[in-house]
């Protein structure tokens, strides 16, 4: 299919039916009805019917959150985390008698972390109102009551307002177009910021008001507008103008939309119809849907392990206390513990209630463990995941220069996702092609011109094994040292005016007056050199207005009603103006798969000029068949074996009276407002497109885009299946992929397709259930014949590329086949869906996601892959030729395919590596800290005394442990970029998910767990009941305290040392100088007088640092707790290396010689050749 | 394969420009610390790596262990154990009764020194099963009131030892701590002869000077119905009161010494010492031991084998997976970063 299905949806709409003018009755039935109930007094703001209106102005404000909401209102949003209401219940607990810590050093770290989390929120929406209130304060002339035009704050429009709008400035609000500064009242908009196309489009006012040119003109204007309710969608607009007793209809074509802006117009007159948020582009600002990655919903599963953990560990804990307490007196009143007071107490330590006791303790214990679960994991995460997409947007390897264009993380939340990507799905065209669209060949009246070969042609030929000369089509192109963009054709047969002498000159001048003439492209001539350029709605349609031109037919001027082209008068050579009255569009849809339009030529002949697809063009050609019909199709079916996107041209004579009686059924059609107009406008343009007369075919060439056989051979290498979901005719589709290596020749390719004698014969009868019963059957066969020639060659080393068609893919994605076809499609090293709509791109994507469980990026450029990237767990946007839609819509966004490569091997593994290694630490430190707290409770009667001071325990996850993990996440690498790149299977650690596994994070945790062990046995062992130093003192409760998180402190510091494998200055800063900051802390800290740092005073200079066993008890527990994750490490690098561990060895002994041997590994569905 | 067709054109869409350097180009600014290709270490675990850090970690502990074995070994520690033999045969069965009743509670303990005892001697009394690390013991203070006269009425942390008997007049140290203070007291004497026992400089400095009042006197003290431990001079600040202060300062775990005083002259071998003591304190109600613990000091501190021990195993343990680390490595050498393990189906290691 063509590129032009990929707009179908926007600009054909926007561009609508130029000569449209009749007003019938019946059209806007609607209006005044429900949906249809807005009312504008057109300069009259100032009446009462309008103010009784009640609607808004246009202040604009896309703050999530006020000066007065701001507060109440992100809290709450801080709130819905399941962790933070958890603190904040803590807190509240905290103020109460069971706190085992005092209320403040609980509050601290959670002001702390919620409030810089709300500073980030904060900063953002300062930055959004900043726009807006610079919107809201930009000026516009509008038509006060002295009859003048003023400048007026956009933000004191209001509705029924007239406004001026100059050259290049944007529209306030949406606007109802009046007049322009042309006499046929035209326009023309640019809307990049509302669909981020770079065209023009024409917009039109309508004809009696169109002649208001002057400022004074609109003194005795008055008008009323009834039309439909503020909504969403961009292209639909309904209302009737009432002037002057008459009723005109208004349709989009006349609509204004705010943030468009004014182009090659010097002003126009509008009345405001939306205000504010009730305009169109306001309405449209929805955020796209939130994504999460795998390894954040899976931390949630470890937070609620973590709590269940927390609340069986307060369990048992409040368990035996309840003994405990209870045995405090005995049965016959004696009171055992006296020195507790079990006899004069509390609720909180009643003997005689010791099941209630044991329930309050509960809560305690719930706070006092509340250090299993990390504070400022979440705040850390994001964090570091906006320092990543820093990193992201930063390098320069993924900026492309042409375009202008840095690599851009537009969300943070996925970065580790990129490091798991299991499949990619990709668009063709724009994404594996340049979509920049070269005409070079065509066929017309059966002859085959143009000489060039294209890429997939010398890939065919290489493939053949063909020696291939050097394409003479390049080559003379650069003789001629003047390489026209859009233009690739090389035939001295027509070009320069040759085409006069060929045989079938009429049919030739006929063939591209076609192309000259049907299209919307509008020209711009540059003054200074009198060239042309064109605004085309797609790379296509530029590329056959250039083509034109350059034999000949030059297309210069567009008015509404007519095109002018400069032609060469083939029987005297000289150049001439052509006019030809333009009287109908029809527009291109996916549906219709072609365009027309009806112009008159100056010999008042009615001509239809036709464009279109040859699977709906053949169908339509007259019966009394052109003898090079069957030439034609023969070389449309060469052409698109050659990768080329082919359109069949074509065009018929119309009868006056046969046009009148057909627009008549046309307009009909058009004007209704039912939810069928689509189809009824489809019925009716049917009626007129038929009996047409085959002038030739055309084919352009899409390019393939630099390193697209490279980055996806890579990607490949890196375990990384790509299905390619194209629109494309099958057999470009396959040429494409073997031109950037997805096929190759050693693959079984395994074809899905319904193009069956039998179907096509029930298709002609028309028997639809037959036909779908029949196809599904065929496919379901298909399928089954597919995996038996998997399942025949497994253990062999032959791969499988899977090729399938819309038509097919239909049934295949029928629930009852989905599963089968999934089975096969993974079991495929490639997979080309070709002629797929965008809604099945998506339905694609939603099946691999769903079926296969694994992570799926979606890539394109097109607003027709929005749906695809959307569903996706990434979607990647090329910020390419066809707008920036699909980049808006996206993830992220890259300039060209081959980024991907560095995207994922490289910043995706990092990414990856970096989170899920950080989170492991981040619950490894939380466990050895936490379990500390236990162990000493047991030894405490579980009373739920803490082993620590406070302020040492709420510092211990905002200061002392949080910058080294941090450093983690955002800097460490386990390869540098360039051997992540050289051995893309290390890749395959995220894909398989290795770091992030169960036994991964278990093991974590119980390496948490021993630790905690460790330090706790080891430094109540060693300074059990002795003397502690030279003096005879002996260790307190205080100075275990200061001894057992000394130990905490170095060893989950030294922990971050070990595991890490990159050390810069930065990761040597914050982990030593953690360790150095406690030792601060508690020299600065204990020396503030004994009122604030109570049981701390002094406790490191008089108490810890004068003991030798202090020292030493660090040395030797610190060593301890490392040994096992370091036994651990040293074992399996040696035994059972992963992926990282060998190419680091292999860094390590990088001798040459190494690098230059070739592996090749079986892998269990491909075979992957590296090529080191 | 290169792309031609972006390059400038003169009639193109759009056409771009391609000379660098462009104004306000977007590209992003080189910096090693944007590549992320900062100056790194980049630590490797080969096995020569770990088995050096083996042999590095026992080089450095066992002579660690050893030495603190031996100043562990050098002290010399004297454990009495009185709880059971300070009550007289007939009152054991009733223990708690004993200990609360009116009878004289003076008892004698003999201790005979095998081993040089060079002074200054420390003296212990350990306790067994007391739960000082109890959070209602561990809050039962007043850190205000033993600080200055000025807060005495600062015993809301205090309850139920905070007033007297429910009226509003403070109790001075309050709190359990406080109150359960130890009584028991020991007097040494070698042939017959007195040895003082020093009991200044028993506490901490910071304590005495900063945490206890110089001008806190003891009040209402111990004048409760039910009499916890010890009873103040009324007289002495609390600064002074340095039992009280050790005592204050709670023990981490339930089994701990404190420190009684020191004896300040040398103890022969063949000495032998008799102590007087009062067992005054109910340990009996929780079935709690009582030591006496007399012990000299090395420069490691008192007597525990413990951390050499552990110096001792962990070095060791670290030269015996050095030596299996070296076995292995030349038993079974492997290459370096060998291809073979590049095959990423090749299941990869785990936890």
């Amino acid at each position: 299919m063509t590129g032009r299905r990929k707009k179908e949806i926007r600009f054909s709409r926007l561009y609508s039916f130029s000569c449209f003018r009749s007003s019938s009755r019946d059209e806007h039935s609607q209006i005044g009805q429900k949906g249809y109930s807005r009312v504008v007094y057109c300069n009259d703001p100032d009446s009462a019917e309008q103010i009784a209106l009640r609607y808004r102005r246009n202040y604009v404000s896309t703050t999530k959150y006020n000066a007065l909401n701001f507060f109440p209102k992100s809290l709450f949003e801080q709130f819905r985390r399941v962790a933070n209401i958890y603190f904040l219940v803590v807190a509240c607990v905290s103020f109460s008698p069971l706190a085992p810590y005092s209320a403040s050093s609980i509050l601290g770290p959670l002001f702390l972390v919620i409030g810089a989390t709300m500073a980030k929120e904060a900063l953002e929406d300062w930055r959004r109102m900043k726009q807006d209130v610079e919107a809201n304060n930009r000026k516009v002339k509008v038509y006060d009551r002295n009859h003048k035009f003023q400048d007026t704050r956009w933000k004191k429009l209001r509705v029924g307002d007239l406004v001026k709008v100059h050259k290049d400035e944007y529209f306030p609000a949406d606007l109802l177009l009046l007049s322009s500064s042309y006499d046929d009242g035209i326009c023309y908009v640019e809307t990049t910021n509302l669909d981020g196309e770079t065209n023009l489009k024409v917009k039109h006012a309508l004809d009696f008001t169109s002649s208001l040119h002057e400022d004074n003109s609109f003194q005795q204007f008055k008008a009323v507008i009834k039309c439909e309710d503020p909504n969403d969608d961009l292209y639909t607009f309904v209302g009737t103008l009432y002037y002057d007793g008459q009723q005109y209809p208004i349709s989009l074509q006349q609509l204004l939309l705010r943030d468009s802006k004014l182009r090659n117009t010097e002003h126009v007159y509008g009345v405001v119809v939306f205000t504010g948020h009730e305009t169109k582009v306001m309405q449209n600002a929805t955020d796209p849907p939130s994504k999460r990655s795998k390894i954040e919903r899976k931390m949630d599963k470890i937070i609620y392990i973590l709590f269940s953990v927390l609340i069986s560990v307060s369990f048992i804990g409040s368990f035996f206390f309840g003994i405990n307490t209870e045995k405090d007196i005995d049965r016959d009143r004696n009171v055992k513990r006296w020195y507790l007071r079990p006899d004069r107490t509390t609720v909180f330590y009643d003997p005689d209630r010791s099941a209630l006791a044991a329930l309050f303790h509960f809560l305690t214990g719930l706070l006092l463990y509340g250090y299993l679960i990390p504070i400022s994991l979440y705040v850390s995460i994001e964090l570091v995941k906006v320092l990543q997409s820093v990193f992201i947007n930063q390098d320069p390897d993924m900026y492309y220069e042409e375009t202008d264009r840095p690599a851009h993380a537009r969300t943070s939340n996925l970065n580790e996702e990129l490091g798991q990507v299991d499949t990619i799905l990709s668009d063709k065209t724009g994404t594996l092609t340049c979509n920049s669209m070269d005409f070079v060949k065509c066929s017309v009246a059966g002859v085959a011109y143009g000489r060039g070969m294209t890429e997939v042609e010398r890939a065919l030929a290489k493939r053949k094994g063909d020696v291939v000369a050097h394409d003479d089509g390049n080559t003379s192109a650069d003789l001629q040292g003047k390489s026209i963009k859009g233009f690739n054709f090389n035939d001295d047969r027509i070009m320069n005016g040759q085409w006069v002498n060929e045989p079938n000159a009429d049919t030739i001048q006929n063939f591209f007056r076609v192309l000259a003439l049907c299209h919307t492209a509008i020209p711009e001539v540059n003054q200074e050199t009198g060239e042309i350029a064109y605004e085309a709605e797609s790379p296509d349609e530029a590329a056959f207005v250039i083509a034109a031109r350059e034999l000949g037919f030059e297309f210069f001027k567009r008015t509404q009603t007519s095109i002018s082209l400069h032609e060469i008068d083939h029987t005297s050579g000289r150049k001439i103006d052509r006019s030809f009255t333009l009287l109908h569009v029809l527009e291109f849809s996916s549906a219709r798969k072609r365009m027309s339009v009806i112009v008159e030529n100056d010999e008042n002949q009615l001509l239809l000029l036709c464009k279109g697809a040859d699977s709906v063009m053949f169908e339509r050609l007259s019966n009394d068949a052109q003898d090079f019909e069957a030439i034609t199709m023969d070389h449309i079916k060469r052409y698109s074996e050659a990768g080329l996107r082919t359109l069949v041209v074509a065009y018929r004579g119309i009868s006056k009276e046969e046009f009148r009686s057909w627009e008549e059924e046309f307009m009909k059609a058009q004007t209704s407002v039912s939810a069928d107009r689509d189809a009824l406008v489809e019925a009716a343009a049917d009626k007129i497109e038929k009996d047409l007369i085959l002038l030739g075919a055309t084919a352009v060439e899409d390019k393939l885009q630099k390193g697209v056989p490279e980055c996806i051979n890579k990607l490949e290498n890196a375990g990384i299946k790509i299905w390619v979901i194209t629109g494309d005719k099958m057999e470009t589709a396959i040429n494409i992929g073997y031109a950037c290596s997805l096929l190759r020749d050693d693959m079984k390719k395994i074809v899905i397709t319904l193009d069956s004698p039998e179907i096509n014969d029930l298709e002609k009868r028309g028997e639809k259930k037959a036909v779908a019963k029949a196809s599904s059957a065929s496919i379901a066969n298909q399928i089954r014949e597919g995996k038996l020639q998997l399942s025949s060659c497994e253990g062999n080393s032959i791969s499988f590329g899977l090729i399938i068609d819309g038509k097919s893919l239909s049934y295949a994605l029928s629930k009852n086949q989905e599963d089968s076809f999934l089975d096969l499609a993974i079991n495929c090293a490639s997979v080309i869906c070709c002629r797929s709509t965008p809604k099945q791109k998506a339905l694609v994507t939603r099946l691999v996601k769903k079926g296969r469980g694994r992570t799926t990026l979606a890539i394109g450029d097109g607003a027709n892959d929005v749906g695809m990237l959307q569903e996706a767990d990434i979607g990647v946007g090329i910020s390419g030729v066809e707008g920036m839609q699909a980049a808006m819509s996206s993830d992220f966004s890259i300039a060209q395919f081959r980024f991907l490569e560095r995207l994922l091997l490289v910043h995706g593994h990092w990414c990856y590596r970096r989170i899920s290694m950080m989170i492991c630490y981040f619950f490894y430190k939380n466990i050895a800290f936490g379990f500390t707290l236990f162990w000493f409770e047991a030894h405490a009667s579980f009373s739920g005394q803490p082993a620590y001071n406070d302020w040492y325990m709420s510092f211990y996850n905002v200061f002392f442990t949080s910058l080294p993990v941090i450093a983690l996440g955002v800097f460490d690498q386990d390869v540098s970029a360039r051997f992540c790149l050289k051995y893309p299977m290390l890749y395959q650690e995220g894909v398989q998910d290795v770091l992030f596994s169960w036994p991964r994070i278990i093991g974590w945790m119980l390496n948490g767990v021993i630790s905690s062990m460790i330090i706790f046995f080891f430094t109540t062992n060693s300074v059990l009941h002795q003397s502690f130093r030279k003096d005879g003192q002996v260790v307190d409760f205080e100075v275990l305290g200061v001894m057992m998180y000394t130990c905490i402190i170095w060893t989950v510091n030294c922990q971050m040392a070990v595991s890490i494998n990159y050390f810069t200055w930065i990761q040597h800063f914050f982990i030593w100088g953690s360790i150095a900051f406690w030792y601060a802390f508690l020299v600065i800290y204990g020396a503030i007088s004994p009122t604030t740092s109570t049981t701390a005073y002094q406790v490191l200079v008089e108490a810890c640092a004068p003991s030798p066993f202090y020292w030493l008890g660090t040395l030797v527990v610190v060593l301890s707790s490392l040994l096992p994750y370091f036994l651990y490490r040293a074992f399996q690098t040696e035994f059972n290396p992963m992926i990282h561990d060998v190419i680091q060895r292999r860094r390590l002994s990088s001798s040459e010689l190494e690098t230059s041997r070739d592996l090749s590994k079986k892998t269990g569905y491909s075979v992957i050749i590296f090529k080191i | 394969m290169n792309s031609t067709t972006l390059s400038s054109s003169a009639a193109g869409i759009g056409s771009a420009d391609s000379t660098p350097p462009r104004r306000n180009s977007k590209r992003p600014k080189y910096s090693r610390f944007s590549q992320q290709e900062l100056p790194a270490c980049k630590p490797i675990l080969t096995p020569k790596w770990v088995i050096a850090a083996f042999l590095l970690i026992g080089a450095v502990f066992i002579p660690i262990g050893v030495f603190s074995l031996l100043a562990s070994r050098d002290v010399v520690q004297i454990v009495n154990q009185y709880e059971t033999d300070c009550i007289p045969e007939g009152s054991r069965t009733d223990k708690v009764g004993f200990i609360r009743g009116p009878q004289d509670k003076t008892c004698h303990r003999t201790l005979s020194i095998r081993r040089h005892m060079k002074q200054p001697i420390y003296v212990y009394y350990q306790l067994d099963n007391f739960y000082q690390n109890h959070r209602r013991y561990v809050k039962s203070r007043s850190d205000l009131q033993l600080r200055s006269p000025e807060n005495e009425d600062e015993t809301k942390s205090c309850q139920p030892e905070g007033t007297l008997n429910g009226t509003k007049a403070p109790i001075v140290p309050c709190g359990l701590i406080a109150w359960s203070l130890f009584n028991d007291t020991y007097e040494f004497s070698r042939n017959k002869r007195q040895l003082t026992v020093n009991k200044r400089g028993i506490s901490w400095k910071s304590d005495r000077e900063r945490k206890f009042g110089k001008n806190v006197y003891p009040k209402n003290f111990q004048n409760g119905t039910l009499q916890g431990g010890a009873r103040l001079d009324s007289s002495k600040p609390l600064s002074e009161q340095e039992d009280l202060i050790v005592w204050m300062r709670t023990a981490a775990l339930p089994t701990f010494r404190k420190l009684y005083g020191k004896i300040e002259v040398d103890l022969n071998p063949g000495d032998v010492i008799d102590v007087k003591l009062q067992n005054n304190y109910n340990t009996y109600s929780f079935n709690g031991k009582k030591k006496l613990v007399l012990s000299t000091t090395s420069w490691l501190g008192g007597k525990n084998d413990f951390i050499g021990i552990a110096y001792l195993s962990v070095g060791g343990l670290c030269f015996l997976l050095a030596t299996i680390f070296t076995v292995i490595y030349f038993i079974k050498p492997r290459e370096l970063g060998d291809p073979n393990y590049l095959s990423w189906n090749a299941n990869p290691g785990d936890h």
